[in-house]
């Protein structure tokens, strides 16, 4: 083994570190949705190859109503699944489609895409 | 659901007003006060609209108007005409619209990938034969050393036709023909490919990866890695490589992945085709009859109580109660049911569902979300959408599986690289060999078949269930279904039709009266009285068109029975004591008597003017199919109970008659839930089967509970399955098909599982050292776009489940 094979392998090493660290570990946007009129908490989110932002600090106990507006048409995103929740809804391309739920007690519920590639949470306070 | 259309109350003075409703639409594109005024003008100018106000810091319209003269989509029409963007909120749409726009964004994602798909392909098989003669031209520098395998073995076979066929493509310079790949490959890419780059640098930015990441990475890192090749060479060359390049290869993976997902787009939209061809069933207009005209108009615009008239062959456009005409209506397409049932003044008509030859009209019910045909719709949507839990499992792999296959990618380069390098070839084809190999890791790791192996199977199995006349709810109890092993049947209005018959009349031997007589005497006596068995005697005088009498000294003996005098003849009804009472001799009857209550029926006497005239039978009828019902279960293994609160005597009675040995009688409705939980605790996964009126808290307690459907209300909230039919037939239904839904996902997660499993291993070239084998990134390519489309294909199966 010549000094080229380890730094190959220290690269290798250091991109694989890297690769995992961006993908699960690194903090991701959060939000804080705005209590709007009527006790509805809206929050806008907007779906383009992920979730933006993909965690909303919401009130428990009060109905959350999210603006999903999905900006492309990659069907990766096409659904919008709230499994605490059993909702599975279809976002249209270019729309805003409002999903209404209501977190019953503090906690995380995650939301994700119809093949759960794409990952979102709201935290309930 | 945000409720946008709400009624207005208009005060003018004391005349009545006029009808209005209220729309907030959202209107985009305005950004000044002109703006807005423009847009309030305009709507106010429309015929029918009593006020019109826009905001343009929220950036909507709210419009009442009169929803006789104009609706919301001519409202949206309006402000689309001036130039500003308008569109009906989401939420308000009904579950027809939504399926209908999703529809067409998949027909359109099916159309466009497969365009995409077949000019890719002549593009692919064109920069093949181009770069036939570029390989030629380096591979007198290291034969067969660092190729791709795939491409060697087409060259090896196909370069001496090629060389015959086109002489003239092996005189031009390769330089040229770098560059002309170059410009081919990129446009591809640029074009077909360009929502894979796009997508996977937007997944990027959001600290996320998927597919289109894979595809990204591995091709782009092809075409890096020929650029250099081709503007370069002398950069490979001085290190002992041959400036190969890999446009063929960007361009047919390219290709291949969009064949497979334009495949995969087609049998998605299949999965969703019984769905679809519900919502296809609301008919878009209905002619109704206002101010003594009949005119058409859309289904939207029918109100409640408006009458609607229906011809021959005709489609029933709403819910609806027949005012006048009969005739038979075909229900197989909600029901399951495939003969015709008749329908005539009083009884409710379904929406969506098939006039036969008579025409009737009647007055609309329930419409729009809250008819039968929406709630189906919507109930079968939701259920497409949920989960079943054993998708845990593929989500688990699902939300790491990116990372970790880039994670394998760098380190097979590493290991590849190392162990060529170390065996004594230079750098340069160290870093080809591992490279391809690396490449070869992400095109045919797929997370899509994994994604798609559940939601798929449930998808089919929800719509063919909807087809049978089986709602089920979701796939969790899809799931659950799957491992019944005791069926709990109730008695009353499930086996039973829940409605009291008078199933046997007696006359006496030297009975006073006929048959007819007899039954109108006590049919006009019962009406004046409370108890539940007398409903049925008044019942059969109507249906057999005998005439009910006016009843003098009317009297309720509690607990014995009625008496009263009828056009100058004493009449009386009741029991063996009643009769007792009056010095009645019941004797030339007892024996039949006898005989009826054995068979668990109510038994009545009449005495005219105190002589015995006869004895009605009244029970409540078995269901017909409830016997075919019982034993097709029986057949499959499963534990039938029947649970009813009635004696014991009566419940074994019917038992015997449906062919079920295992009674549970005298049960309160609290019972009911007991009883459930002993089977659970017994340990036996069990399901309630009842009418949901009485027996909700057991159908919501039981694994699975499933509902008798009485056609007009679907959404029974205790139930996970609801049966269209009312009766018992859907059940073995519902099993068997959650049984085989069951097994299509298992299969579908373990093929998923193991193609990854196997087809990374040896991309990785794990087989290399031992069998020398190599997968190309071509070969890896068309092995991925394989697998979901075969996931998919195998949920389609499903749709060909057949009921016993």
């Amino acid at each position: 083994m010549t000094t080229v094979d380890w730094v190959v392998i220290a690269a290798g090493v250091a991109l694989i570190v890297w690769v995992l660290w961006f993908f699960f570990l690194a903090e991701q946007g959060a939000a804080t949705a705005m209590a709007g009129t009527g006790g509805v908490q809206d929050v806008s989110v907007r779906v383009h190859g992920g979730y933006e932002p993909a965690t909303i600090r919401v009130k428990a106990g009060v109905p959350v109503r999210l603006h999903f507006d999905r900006q492309e048409t990659s069907s990766c995103s096409e659904e919008i699944v709230f499994p605490d929740f059993n909702v599975r809804r279809f976002l249209p391309a270019f729309q805003e489609t409002v999903v209404e739920v209501t977190p019953p007690r503090a906690g995380t519920y995650e939301f994700t895409c119809g093949m759960s590639m794409l990952h979102g949470r709201l935290v309930a306070e | 659901m945000t409720a946008t259309h709400e009624p207005v109350e208009h005060v003018h003075g004391t005349e009545p007003a006029p009808a209005s409703e209220r729309v907030v639409i959202p209107v985009t594109g305005m950004t000044c006060a002109a703006c807005q005024a423009r847009v309030q003008r305009t709507l106010g100018k429309v015929a029918g609209v009593s006020d019109a106000s826009v905001n343009l810091m929220m950036g909507n319209a709210t419009v009442s108007y009169d929803p006789a003269s104009t609706s919301p989509d001519a409202l949206v029409d309006a402000i689309r005409a001036t130039g500003y963007g308008a569109e009906l909120p989401v939420a308000d749409r009904s579950a027809f619209d939504e399926q209908e726009a999703r529809d067409a964004a998949q027909q359109e994602e099916f159309t466009g990938l497969r365009r995409k798909a077949i000019v890719s392909g002549i593009v692919g098989v064109i920069a093949m034969v181009v770069s036939m003669p570029l390989m030629a031209a380096t591979a007198h520098m290291a034969p067969g050393a660092t190729t791709d395998p795939f491409m060697r073995w087409m060259m090896t076979s196909m370069t001496p036709a090629l060389r015959s066929a086109a002489p003239w493509l092996y005189a031009i310079s390769p330089v040229v023909l770098s560059y002309a790949l170059l410009v081919l490959t990129l446009g591809v890419m640029a074009w077909a490919g360009r929502h894979f780059y796009v997508r996977a640098w937007a997944a990027f930015r959001h600290h996320s990866a998927d597919m289109n990441t894979l595809i990204a990475v591995g091709t782009g890192a092809a075409f890096v890695y020929s650029v250099i090749a081709t503007v370069a060479p002398g950069f490979f060359v001085r290190r002992g490589v041959p400036p190969d390049v890999y446009y063929e290869a960007v361009v047919i993976i390219i290709a291949l992945i969009l064949t497979g997902n334009a495949f995969e787009a087609r049998a998605k939209r299949q999965t969703s085709s019984a769905l679809r061809a519900l919502a296809q069933l609301q008919p878009k207009t209905a002619r109704v009859v206002r101010h003594d005209r009949e005119i058409d108009v859309p289904v939207e615009d029918v109100h409640a109580s408006d009458v609607v008239i229906v011809r021959p062959g005709e489609r029933i456009p709403v819910d609806g109660e027949i005012v006048s005409g009969e005739s038979a209506v075909d229900e197989s397409m909600l029901t399951g049911e495939s003969l015709p049932v008749k329908k005539t003044a009083g009884d409710r008509v379904i929406g969506g569902t098939i006039n036969g030859t008579g025409a009737f009209r009647y007055r609309a019910t329930t419409l729009g979300a809250d008819s039968v045909l929406a709630q189906i719709v919507k109930l079968m949507r939701d259920a497409q959408g949920s989960r079943a839990p054993i998708q845990a499992l593929a989500d688990r792999v699902s939300s790491v599986f990116v990372p970790t296959v880039i994670s394998l990618a760098i380190a097979t380069f590493v290991v590849w690289f190392v162990a060529v390098h170390v065996g004594g070839a230079t750098t340069g084809a160290a870093t080809v060999r591992g490279f391809a190999t690396a490449v070869a890791v992400l095109i045919i790791a797929c997370p899509c078949a994994m994604g798609l192996a559940v939601p798929t199977a449930v998808m089919v199995a929800t719509g063919k269930g909807a087809e049978l006349g089986v709602l089920i709810k979701g796939g969790e109890a899809l799931q659950r279904a799957g491992d019944i092993d005791t069926v709990v049947l109730d008695k009353t209005g499930t086996v039973t039709m829940g409605k009291p018959d008078v199933t046997d009349i007696v006359l006496a031997p030297d009975a006073p009266v006929t048959r007819d007589e007899l039954l109108a005497l006590a049919a006009s006596l019962e009406k004046s009285s409370e108890h539940p068995l007398a409903d049925a005697v008044v019942r059969r005088a109507t249906e057999e068109g005998i005439a009910t009498r006016t009843v003098a000294m009317f009297r309720s003996i509690t607990g014995r029975g009625v008496s009263g005098m009828i056009d100058g003849t004493r009449v009386a009804i009741g029991n063996a004591a009643l009769m007792a009472d009056r010095r009645i001799d019941v004797a030339p009857l007892h024996a039949d008597a006898e005989r009826l209550s054995g068979a668990a029926r109510g038994v009545m006497y009449v005495a005219v003017n105190d002589r015995l005239a006869g004895v009605l039978a009244v029970a409540d009828p078995v269901r017909p199919t409830s016997r075919t019902a019982v034993a097709r279960l029986r057949a499959m293994g499963l534990d039938v109970i029947l649970l009813s609160g009635d004696t014991r005597r009566t419940a074994e009675s019917i038992a015997r008659e449906v062919g079920i040995d295992h009674v549970v009688a005298e049960v309160l409705p609290d019972g009911k839930v007991a009883e459930v939980e002993r089977l659970q605790r017994d340990g036996h996964v069990v399901a309630m089967v009842g009418d949901g009126v009485n027996d909700a808290p057991a159908l919501a307690r039981a694994d699975v509970g499933i509902a008798i459907g009485t056609g007009t209300d679907v959404a029974v909230e205790a139930a996970d399955v609801a049966l269209m039919r009312g009766d018992v037939t859907g059940v073995a239904d519902a099993i068997r098909l959650s049984r085989r839904t069951m097994r299509t996902m298992k299969q579908n997660l373990f093929w998923a599982l193991i193609y990854n499993v196997i087809g990374i291993p040896v991309a990785a070239g794990v087989l290399y050292p031992a069998f020398g084998l190599l997968l190309s990134p071509i070969l890896a390519s068309a092995a991925m776009a394989f697998s979901s489309v075969s996931v998919v294909s195998n949920s389609l199966r499903l749709r060909a489940f057949r009921p016993a």
